[in-house]
Parts: C-alpha cells; structure tokens; sequence
C-alpha cells in the first residue's frame, strides 16, 4: 500500500504584501461585476480583466523571464490564485494556459513552441483550452478516437472533442489525437498537439448548460492540417504527458473553493435572518477549508520540489468536490431561503447559480468515481 | 520528515510493534497495567520528549511528539502516553519539575484552590481522567483565590477513586478531591492564555485519532486484498475500491489537519487549530469506521479480530476532550459574530 505524503507548507511570509496588492486590486477591479459572474469565477471569461492581470504580471508568475514569465514561486502564485478565487474574479480567459497549458509546453514543448504561446498567455492575450474528451470517450480517456495521420509535414486530423470548456473564446487547443490505431499498449499511440483554433476545417459549437451559460463546446475536425512542429513532446507519448498535467489540474485552491461566495452571502443571510443554530455546520465547514488549504498547499509545495504527486492530487480534487457540491445543500438546510434565477438578495442569487452549477464540480477534472478508482490503485487494489 | 524524525519513528514503531500485541490490549481491557511497555516508552525518554535537555528530557518539537501520539494512537497503545508527553512539557514550561512515572490529565471546571504559596490544596472533582488508575501525577489548571490561573501538579496516591472505562475499556476514572496537598505549581504559560487542558486534550486524542485511522485504512485494504468472494478478492470490486478511496481521503484530511494544530502549536501561534483538527478527525472517524467495518464483514464484528480495537477507540476518543460539533459551535460562533468579509482574512491569516 503507498501511503500519501501530505507534508505540511507554510506560506513564506515575504507572500504577505502581494497578498495585499492583489485584494486591492480586486476591490477596484470587481466593483462592478454581477454578483452572478464573480459566483462563477473560474467558469466567467472577461479577456478585458485577463490583460489587466497579465500587466500586473499575475499570469505565468513562475514561468521563465525570457518566455514572459516572472520567475516567482509557486506560493507567489499560489495567493494570488486564492486571492483571485475568493473574490470571485473572472479568471476564465486566462486559467487554464495558467495552470497547466503553460507548464505542459515548461515540460514538454520545444524551444520555438516555447517562444511562440507562453509570452501572450502572460500578458492575458491569448487563451487556452483542453481537447480531452469526446462523444465516446469520457471517463475512459484511452478511448480517444479523433484520428491524426500522417502527411507531408503535418498531421491531417478528423474526429469530434466534446465539452471542451472554453473552446468558443480560445485561440489555441492543447489537444489529445490519436496517432496510431492498435497500440500495444492501451495507453499507447496518443498525441498532444498545439491547434491554432482559427485552422480552416474546425467547427466550434457551444453548448448551453442547464444553468443556460455556455461554457462547454463540440469541437468538429474536418481535415484539419496541423503542422510538425506543433506536436508536443513525443509521439505516441500522450497519455504520460496528460496524467503528469492533471496533478496541476487537479490539486490548485478552484478545486474548494468554487463555492466559496455562497459561504460568504449565506452567513450574510443567517446573520440577516438572525437564525440560531447555525453555528456548528458553518464550523464544520470552517474546518474543512482550513484542512483542504492545508491540503492544496502540500500539493502545490511538492509541484514546486519538481515531484509528481498524483495521488495526493487526486484526494485533494475528492475532498474539495465534495465540500464545494455540498455547499448549495447545506446553505438550503440552513437557511431555507428559494434560489432566485435573478433578482433577490445577493444570497438567493448567488444560490441560484450555485445550486445549478454544483453538479458539475464532481464531473470536470475527472469524475469522483474515476478519482476514487486513481486512489484505489494507489492503494495497491487494482 | 527529517533526519531526526526518520530515526523517532522508526523508534516508536518497533517499540509499540513489539510491545502492543492482541494480548496485551485485552489484558488491559481486563484490568491490567501495560507495565513492559510503559517503562520502555520512560525508558527510551519518550515521555519527556517535549521536556527542555535542561529538564531532563529531549528537547524536541510538537511536530515529532505528534508523530510518537499518532503511532501511540495507530497502535492502540493502552497507556497515558500523549497525556503523560503534555503533562510533562506544560510542567517543565512552568519551570516546575517533572516526576517520574504516568501523569494524567485533570480536566474539567469542578476544581478550586485553597491556601497560598507552597500551601495549597486541592478540592473538587473530575470524571472520565485517562488512566488514572496508574498515573502517579495528575496535572490541573485552578484558579487560585485570586481568579489567576494556576498550573499544579497533584499526587494521585490515596485520592479518592471510583474505576471507570470509556467504550474502548481505557481507564476513565473518577476522582474526588478533598484537601488534597499540591506537589507544585506556578503561574500557568501566558503564552497558552485561553488554552486550556481541553485544547491540549483535543490536540492528542485528534493526533491519537490520526494514527488509528490509519491503522483502520491499512487492516481494511489488506483484508480486502486476502478475503476472496465471487472467485476474486474483494478489493477487485469497484464498490469496495470506492468505499476504500473514501476512507482514505478521510484519514489523510484528519491526519493533515493534526499536524496542522501539532505545527501551530509549535510555531507559538496556534489559534483555532485544534478545534478545526477535533472537527476533522470527528468527522473522519464517523465515515471511516462505518467503512472499515462494512469492508469487514462479520468477522470484523467478533471480538476476537483485532479491528474494534481502533474503532471503538475512535468511538471514544471522537467525544473526548470536546466532540466534533462542540468545536466545531465554537468555531462556527467565532465566524457568525463577525462580518461575512472577516472569513477569508481568517482563513488566510497563516
């Protein structure tokens, strides 16, 4: 059995001051955003705010000087991020090259890919999205079916991604295509590309959610030309490559705090409703952000060491959907207050988002049931 | 974990493998004292690991004590060991002397002082004090005639004590005082004003609780590994490998959350800490004993498999020292009086 490795991480104290720039920002920055976009912050693009970041120099904190990057440390980064999930900032433009675009092309891209897409993701001009899934490949990943073939000096590509999330907004698809059909192993002969999204033969839908938001997309290839030189890393090694970026994807604060604006107008209303009794579910959930900070913080502490901490992603990413999905339950039991689609106290419309949304918290990133199974392998089950 | 830790580990690990067999926890269930393993945890200066070098004692910080309380709780040691290791450092923070032999702790708000100086004594009652049966010592924080709190430490010979056991058949005995002479004390740490031997409680039997959730995960995978139904091992069914997951992730959130407290209290700035590691581990616990014992089946039920031996001290120590919902009113009251903007500061403070 591997036992997990939570060491603890302090927050180095010199992080304080940034801490501060940041809330200040915010203060201004999001004075006028609807309480209903900062509810969905992560999920909310405003390319507007995503420059205004990038001129801070916010985005790509740790990456390289000489591709735009700061070259500060992961607990730079890290408050920041909290900063910015807390407040609700529309983060959506700019996150997902943040997180994990970029440190895949850190890793494995080559030097031209390098110089080419990290400098505008850092100033908040260009924005990425992940071609993971498709109409029958979801969970089981190794099912990937979007075909690329070789060709003169390229790889001509068909097939179907689905629920991309920001696909509609992105400019570049760091995407999974199949490069060779009967591997010999199941993980075998898949292939990360860099798909300008503007390339002739690609169709874009979104999709409208339940909530009524379109976050998610099909993304349709008709011979699709990509370039050699666009491949990342090596060919045929996709699957390594992709389970080495979801401990980025999977470990970062979005991961508990997605509900955390429903926490702040909630105690609002039991303090407005003037409601006894709520005392000790409000600190139970106290407890658990306190400890899955503590968590995110180890796991972000051995990303900075240059370790692979997969596992302890993944109980992180568990815990924190859970905590996060709960949250619009428990708000219900509190306070009973209806949800409101719109108008109504900033509470019932923050309800109303997050009631509606919370589904999706234990689906994107990697189902809780496919978490569950990475963790029951780590355990030495499967 | 550094170098020192690697060899405290490895140290409290084969003592407890050695000493704590099946045999010797029901031996304690039925009345005995764990003398053998008692003296080697004194002998190998483990109960003073807290204790100043100038004290006598190791000298080392709350972050390897917690790694001996976890395992002590990992192993079910049947001994006062996480309260004899407190016991001891708040003792010999005070400038006082620490005896030798089990020192338990005397918690609770029935306790007053009479006298002044080097003539105080002691009345009033405590229930439910670990294993006082075999302490020697017992540790309290009184008042004294002015309202200021004092750090004592009494002698439990010829206290009046009715036997008790909590569900895990740990002693948790009664005690009466009536005038009885306090050996010494001083003015409490100010330096742990508002900390009282509640908090101190809580943080041990959160670390205790660490460790036993442990010691649930590893018995529940490798029982699901040998037990075999269907033609295959049961941990090859999906249905046990999920339920298995959550246990795991329950246990690490509890033992994260205790070191968390344990390091707090090292760094001097420990504030809600604890109560959020007794929340935890309460929390924990409910799930992951319910787990263990599903995966177990019947035989997990018989007394003679050794799987109660941590749930039911789980059981017992979830409600000790304040339950998970008593901290957790505290710490909910902490967060309503304030406004809802106060929150995110006071998650981020450290």
């Amino acid at each position: 059995m591997q036992s997990f490795r939570f060491d603890l991480c302090e927050l180095p104290k010199e992080t304080e001051s940034l801490r501060q720039e940041v809330r200040a920002f915010l203060a201004e920055e999001l004075k006028d955003v609807p309480l209903t976009t900062r509810a969905q912050t992560w999920m909310s693009f405003d390319g507007e705010f995503s420059k205004k970041v990038g001129a801070k120099g916010w985005i790509g904190l740790t990456w390289p000087k000489k591709y735009g990057g700061h070259e500060r440390t992961a607990f730079d980064r890290y408050v920041v991020l909290e900063e910015m999930l807390a407040a609700g900032a529309p983060v959506g433009a700019h996150w997902i090259a943040d997180r994990q675009s970029g440190p895949l092309l850190l890793k494995f891209g080559t030097e031209e890919q390098r110089q080419t897409f990290l400098e505008p993701v850092t100033k908040g001009e260009s924005y990425f999205c992940i071609g993971m899934s498709e109409p029958d490949s979801g969970s089981d990943l190794a099912a990937t079916r979007t075909r690329a073939v070789k060709t003169d000096g390229g790889w001509i590509v068909n097939g179907t991604k689905l629920w991309t999330s920001g696909a509609q907004h992105a400019h570049v698809m760091i995407a999974l295509f199949r490069t060779e059909l009967n591997p010999d192993n199941r993980h075998g002969g898949l292939t990360q590309f860099l798909v300008d999204l503007k390339t002739p033969g690609i169709n874009i839908r979104p999709i409208t959610d339940l909530y009524g938001s379109q976050h998610f997309n099909e993304v349709v290839f008709e011979d699709v030309f990509v370039p050699d030189n666009r491949l990342v890393g090596t060919e045929g090694g996709g699957w390594a490559q992709v389970t080495a970026e979801l401990s980025y994807e999977r470990s970062g604060p979005e991961r508990y705090l997605s509900s955390y604006l429903l926490l702040v107008e909630l105690i609002r209303e039991l303090q407005a409703q003037n409601k006894p009794g709520a005392e000790e579910e409000i600190g139970r959930l106290f407890a658990h952000m306190i400890t899955l900070r503590q968590m995110s913080l180890s796991v972000a502490g051995m990303l900075e060491a240059g370790e692979n901490p997969t596992l302890e992603a993944s109980v992180v990413k568990d815990l924190g959907a859970v905590f996060e999905q709960d949250m619009p339950v428990i708000a219900h039991k509190l306070a009973g207050t209806p949800p409101s689609l719109s108008g109504g106290s900033d509470y019932q419309q923050v309800l109303g988002v997050l009631t509606q949304i919370a589904p999706s918290f234990s689906l994107r990133g990697g189902t809780k049931e496919i978490l569950r199974g990475i963790i029951a392998r780590g355990l030495g089950l499967r | 974990m550094n170098e020192f830790q690697t060899i405290l580990t490895e140290t409290i690990q084969r003592l407890l493998s050695d000493h704590v067999s099946r045999d010797l926890i029901i031996a304690s269930e039925q009345g005995e004292w764990a003398q053998g393993l008692w003296d080697a945890l004194e002998e190998n200066g483990l109960t003073k690991v807290l204790v100043s070098e100038a004290g006598g004692g190791v000298g080392a910080q709350w972050s390897d004590a917690a790694l001996l309380i976890k395992a002590a709780g990992e192993h079910g040691a049947p001994v006062p060991f996480g309260e004899t290791i407190v016991a001891a450092w708040l003792l010999d923070q005070a400038g006082l002397p620490v005896p030798e032999g089990a020192i338990t702790l005397l918690e609770g708000n029935r306790l007053s002082l009479t006298g002044e100086g080097d003539s105080l004594t002691l009345d009033g009652q405590v229930d439910g004090v670990p294993w006082a049966r075999f302490s020697k010592h017992g540790v309290a924080v009184v008042p004294d005639a002015d309202g200021k709190m004092q750090l004592c430490c009494i002698s439990l010979e010829g206290v009046d004590l009715t036997p008790a056991m909590n569900i895990a058949r740990e002693g948790r005995d009664n005690l009466t005082f009536s005038g009885v002479p306090v050996v010494a004390s001083a003015d409490y740490n100010p330096a742990t004003v508002g900390f009282t031997l509640r908090h101190w409680g809580a943080l041990i039997r959160s670390l205790q609780m660490g460790g036993a959730l442990n010691r649930l995960l590893a018995q529940s995978v490798a029982y699901a590994n040998e037990r075999t139904q269907f033609g295959k091992p049961i941990g090859k069914f999906q249905a046990i490998q999920q339920q298995l997951s959550v246990l795991a992730t329950q246990a690490a959130a509890a033992g994260v959350a205790a070191n968390y407290a344990a390091q707090a209290v090292e760094k001097g700035n420990v504030s809600h800490e604890i109560a959020v590691a007794k929340v935890r581990a309460d929390e924990a616990a409910n799930i992951a004993t319910s787990i263990a014992h599903q995966v177990h089946g019947a035989i997990g039920f018989t007394y003679e498999h050794t799987l109660h031996f941590a749930t039911r001290r789980l059981w017992s120590w979830r409600a000790e020292y304040g339950a998970g919902c008593e901290w957790a009113a505290e710490l909910g009251t902490q967060v309503l009086q304030n406004k809802p903007e106060a929150l995110w500061p006071l998650v981020t403070q450290k």
